[in-house]
């Protein structure tokens, strides 16, 4: 909690979360940094629009955490009803277009659902255990009912398909079960079925590709002009850079096109190289920062809706800072999951700053009412 | 319940109906709190991580980025120039553009190449051997798709090269035969290392786009000397394979020249005075023994050749039934025919037989019961050496042959270089048969007969030499001196120390050579018209199928005489001595113009190529003019159906090996009897219309008046012909 007033500091901004809202700063330059290398030393075409998203994205968190908590939770299921349908509607339009698709065309802009849904099913999640008597915590409706809210929308998710994104929707809805109490053994009879599923899902379910993805972070040097190459130049790239890196502008694994996406999944890669093991622990620190804060925000409620909201919230951002992390250092396979405020590209950059936005929202419902009631 | 562990459940909490808020209130703050434990372990293990790939491995990762960017790309060396004596080049380099494939990394070869096809504009039958080269080739070899493209082609593929993986255009160097098929034989030709090449010597070289190596000839014999050094040069290049910028640069050190003891423009004379027929000319100064000409027609274009060796050239050369594959001078074994009476003479003259001893030739030699005919039925009267030299009399060499026996003469004919193979730098040489009694017995279990001596001293049945090999005889009878032949400038002339033969023995053959040509001989039409420089020879006249098969004048091409001639100039002080061969030449005849241009060519260039120039005329242009014109008749022809060459350059020539070992012994079938001879050329005659064979000189008359002593053919009751 921010005292008051710092004096000469007028009010409004002095009561804003500056311990998350700096490391996030710093995060944004540093990866528009990153970008106006991967432009080839330039602010276009990615650094300028990168920034001009964040800011675009900073004033839609704004009016997010200026959201009463009564029409956030009059919202949640409604909107959750509608970005479903949405997700419907894309794979209708797929089905009929003849092709798999993400994206709608609104005409204004280009929406993608399945981005829309991950904070969204923490929310609806958030809502669920919030509203359901703390009796029922270890009936089976407790589990099957928010099974159902995430299964849903991963099917669809899968459907497109798009598996990092229904991963991460599955990832955020089980942490809000998890801290919403429901029984352990469920998530462990849970892990025992995932387990056994796993090697089925791999030779039934899985397309081609994404086998072939999951085997080469075995061994990538087994394919390594095909689905090892990304995996083995974002290790060049990261390990080449040594502690201190090659310097701003001077990495090579960028620049000349070996890395694949370096503005995007690979961003991190890019990063390393030039900045080395320096720039990809303050990376890590400043994550860890945001993260903290997200969970002190989490803690600091004690209303059970904005706890739990707040939690999935943290554990959406984390998912992808995780799974993108492990990925460019080759300890998970290549599922196309980009790194939240340094990677280029609007879908990232919204779904990210929804989730700082609903913290932030959480953070004033907390100052503006530290003590509201323990139960709903 | 215990704090420490955050997940277990109360006892209570099991059972349902007492879990309140405060406890859910409780778990969410524990298992809040280990989640963001796990969170933070696992940003620990991120960072460990990226310590290890970072610090630990980052040598090796360094090393792979390095590698990644830095293209180090060998520059093919510039070959060695391939040097006449004289310093003009007989291979030289040309600066080229030029583009290969390779084809591992082509994405999808047959739109690629395609595409290239159309880009420069390609024949396509040559697109079609692209595509079949590179399903054959391995994956990493090189594929030349085409050189000596213009500044334009070479621009107009290098813009398209980011959708074009695997293409390689580059400025390069090749190799470059200015006076193309008239040296094929004897210089060879480049081309690229086979697989079979490689994996003998794993030199990245080897794979190098644009890089080739000797494959025949010279170019093949001095490949370390040619080869040079390559340069390298180091680039920064892109993920695609474009070249950001140039590091470093290594410049390739061109190989050493070779020099040979080849007159240049000598060569070239030779080759085009053989014109349409098929034959070579060697060409020796008998003062070092350098081989100043070593021409074999009708040829390959070396030019052609090294750029890969197309289907339709292939076909057309193999179909041909006059062998250009073939090196005639070293490949090439024939009967010498009457060539070999000069060194028959000198085998006699060592047994002591006196020279102006006369025998007398009635037309015929009895030898018991047998009677072996002379070519001029009529008889040459009494005959002396001097006189059986230049009427070429056979009788005269029956009859003394009998009195020495085989022996001494087949080891004359060794001794001047028949049946000997040379310490030369070529690839491979046949080296014929000197028959005598114990090779007979050792090959074919019977006795010699009468008639194998007969045979032999004509130059006949079993004998076979090739042109080289006549030409160094000729050389030793010049000059009485062991004479080696040389072919490279650096090695040291040899023999010059071995006495062959006493100075007056040399002087009686030497004039008797001269009388062929200058005097009442057989070769009247072979004088030099040049004042003070006579031409001295001997004329040989071989068969190749039996008299009741053709008449060796006309008929089918490949049952003519060979046409040979031996020959030295000035015949006094010899300084050049040669031989030509004409395959199927219908005698003689076909032979010594084409040895008479050469040695003119030799005193007085000028006059030489008059005579060139006018023979050229009625062929339709220089060899290299014929075989573009050949070339382009026989693509419109059957360009589409040509069969594809062996990918193996040694296929190829193990093929044209063969066929010449089986070729050479075609004639000594007829050595299973007595062969008759065939008409020498007419010493008074009119010059036979050249060049067409078939019209013969009109000595033909006589063979066909005189009843033949004995059929050639069949004679397994002939050759037990009791020899008395």
């Amino acid at each position: 909690m921010k005292p008051a007033s710092r004096g000469i500091i007028p009010d409004p901004i002095a009561r804003q979360p500056w311990d998350m809202l700096i490391p996030l700063l710093l995060l944004v330059s540093f990866g528009a940094a990153v970008l106006y290398s991967a432009g080839g030393g330039a602010m276009q075409p990615f650094a300028s629009s990168h920034l001009i998203r964040f800011a675009v994205c900073l004033v839609m968190a704004g009016i997010i955490s200026a959201l009463p908590r009564e029409l956030v939770r009059a919202l949640t299921y409604p909107a959750y009803i509608a970005v479903l349908l949405l997700l419907m509607a894309v794979e209708a339009i797929g089905q009929v277009g003849g092709g798999s698709q993400r994206w709608l065309d609104l005409g204004v802009i280009v929406l993608q659902p399945s981005e829309l849904m991950k904070p969204t099913i923490a929310v609806t999640l958030a809502l669920f255990f919030s509203t359901l008597p703390p009796g029922m915590i270890t009936s089976w409706r407790a589990l099957a009912l928010p099974g159902l809210l995430i299964g849903l929308p991963m099917v669809f998710v899968l459907l497109q398909p798009d598996l990092g994104t229904a991963l991460a929707i599955g990832f955020g809805g089980v942490i809000v079960m998890l801290l919403a109490g429901v029984p352990l053994r469920w998530f462990i009879a849970g892990g025992v079925a995932g387990a056994v599923a796993a090697p089925l899902v791999f030779f039934f379910a899985l397309k081609e590709y994404q086998q072939r993805r999951v085997l080469t972070l075995f061994d990538p040097e087994a394919d390594a002009l095909g689905a090892g190459y990304h995996i083995i130049q974002s290790k060049i790239a990261i390990g080449s850079g040594g502690m201190f890196g090659k310097g701003f502008n001077n990495g090579t694994q960028s620049h000349l096109n070996y890395l694949p996406e370096p503005h995007t999944d690979f961003v991190f890669a890019t990063m390393a190289e030039e900045w080395g093991l320096a720039g990809g622990l303050a990376v890590i620190i400043l994550f860890a920062l945001i993260l903290r804060w997200g969970w002190g925000v989490a803690q600091a409620s004690h209303d059970r809706f904005a706890s739990l909201l707040a939690g999935g919230m943290v554990a959406t951002i984390f998912f992808y800072v995780a799974v993108n992390l492990m990925m460019v250092m080759g300890l998970a396979p290549v599922v196309g999951i980009p790194l939240p405020f340094m990677s280029h590209g609007g879908s990232s950059m919204l779904t990210n700053m929804i989730c700082i936005g609903a913290l932030m929202m959480v953070n004033r419902w907390n100052r503006e009412a530290p003590r509201r009631g323990l139960a709903s | 319940m215990s704090a420490w562990w955050p997940f277990q459940r109360s006892r209570h909490a099991a059972g349902g109906p007492h879990i309140s808020a405060t406890i859910l209130r409780d778990r969410f703050s524990r298992r809040a709190m280990v989640i963001g434990g796990v969170q933070g372990g696992l940003g620990v293990l991120l960072a460990a991580r990226m310590g290890y790939l970072a610090i630990a491995e980052n040598e090796k990762y360094q090393l792979q980025s390095e590698s990644n960017r830095v293209n180090l790309s060998l520059i093919p060396p510039r070959r060695g120039w391939i040097l006449d004596r004289n310093g003009a080049p007989l291979a030289s380099n040309r600066a080229d553009f030029r583009v290969d494939v390779i084809p591992e990394r082509l994405e999808n070869p047959d739109a690629t190449i395609a595409l290239i096809g159309s880009l420069l504009g390609l024949e396509a039958a040559r697109i079609a051997d692209i595509k079949a080269d590179v399903a054959e080739a391995r994956r990493f070899q090189p594929v030349e798709v085409a050189s000596g493209l213009t500044y334009e082609q070479y621009a107009a593929l290098s813009v398209r090269l980011p959708d074009l993986s695997g293409v390689v255009p580059q400025r390069g160097f090749s190799r470059f035969y200015p006076t193309g098929p008239t040296v094929g034989h004897l210089v060879g030709y480049v081309g690229p290392a086979s697989p079979e090449e490689y994996e003998q010597d794993r030199n990245p070289l080897l794979i190098t786009p644009g890089y080739k190596i000797g494959k025949d000839g010279v170019e093949k014999q001095f490949e370390k000397t040619l080869r040079g050094i390559p340069g390298a040069r180091r680039v920064e290049v892109t993920a695609s394979g474009r070249i950001v910028r140039d590091l470093e640069n290594r410049d390739d050190v061109q190989g050493q020249p070779v020099r040979l003891t080849i007159d240049g423009p000598l060569q070239d004379y030779a080759a085009r005075r053989i014109g349409l027929e098929s034959g070579s000319v060697v060409v020796m100064d008998c003062r070092s023994g350098d081989l100043l000409c070593m021409a074999s027609m009708p040829s390959f274009d070396p030019n052609s050749f090294s750029d890969g060796i197309g289907s339709v050239e292939y076909a057309m050369l193999r179909d041909d039934e006059r062998v250009p594959l073939r090196n005639k001078v070293l490949k090439g074994l024939y009967p010498p025919g009457s060539t070999v009476k000069p060194m028959v003479s000198m085998a006699l003259l060592e047994r002591g037989i006196d020279p102006e001893e006369t025998v007398f030739c009635g037309g015929g030699l009895q030898v018991g019961n047998r009677r072996f005919g002379c070519w001029n039925r009529r008889g040459h009267g009494a005959t002396n050496m001097a006189k059986a030299i230049y009427q070429s009399c056979d009788v005269y060499f029956y009859a003394m042959s009998q009195r020495v026996g085989m022996d001494p003469i087949a080891a004359m004919a060794r001794r001047c270089g028949m049946g000997q193979e040379f310490p030369l730098p070529v690839v491979s040489q046949f080296f014929g048969t000197v028959p005598d009694p114990k090779w007979k017995m050792d090959k074919f279990g019977r006795e010699w007969q009468a008639f194998d001596t007969v045979n032999a001293t004509i130059g006949q049945g079993y004998m076979l030499a090739n042109p080289l090999q006549l030409a160094v005889m000729a050389a030793r009878l010049a000059t009485g001196r062991h004479v080696m032949p040389r072919l490279t400038l650096d090695t040291k002339p040899t023999g010059f120390d071995t006495i062959d033969f006493p100075s007056d023995q040399v002087t009686y053959v030497r004039k008797a050579m001269s009388d062929v040509v200058n005097g009442p001989g057989t070769a009247g039409r072979a004088r030099l018209p040049i004042p003070n420089v006579q031409l001295a020879g001997k004329t040989g006249t071989a068969q190749v199928v039996s008299l009741s098969i053709s008449n060796g004048k006309s008929g089918p091409w490949k049952y003519r005489d060979h046409g040979l001639f031996i020959f030295f100039a000035p015949y006094d002080n010899p300084i050049y001595a040669g031989a030509v061969v004409i395959e199927h030449g219908g005698g003689s005849g076909a032979a010594y113009p084409i040895a008479r241009d050469v040695t003119t060519f030799l005193f007085d260039p000028g006059k030489g190529l008059d005579a060139l120039a006018a023979l050229e005329k009625q062929w339709g242009g220089t060899a290299q003019q014929r075989l573009a014109a050949r070339y382009a008749a026989y693509a419109a022809e059957r360009g589409a159906d040509a069969p594809r060459p062996p990918q193996r350059e040694r296929d190829i020539f193990e093929q044209v090996e063969a066929e010449a070992r089986r070729a050479a012994t075609r004639s000594q079938g007829l050595a299973t009897d007595a062969v008759t001879p065939r008409p020498e050329a007419n010493p008074s005659a009119t010059p036979p219309p050249e060049p067409v064979p078939g019209t013969a000189p009109a000595a033909s008359a006589p063979g066909s008046a005189a009843t033949p002593a004995t059929p050639a053919l069949p004679a397994a009751t002939a050759s037990g012909t009791p020899v008395p």
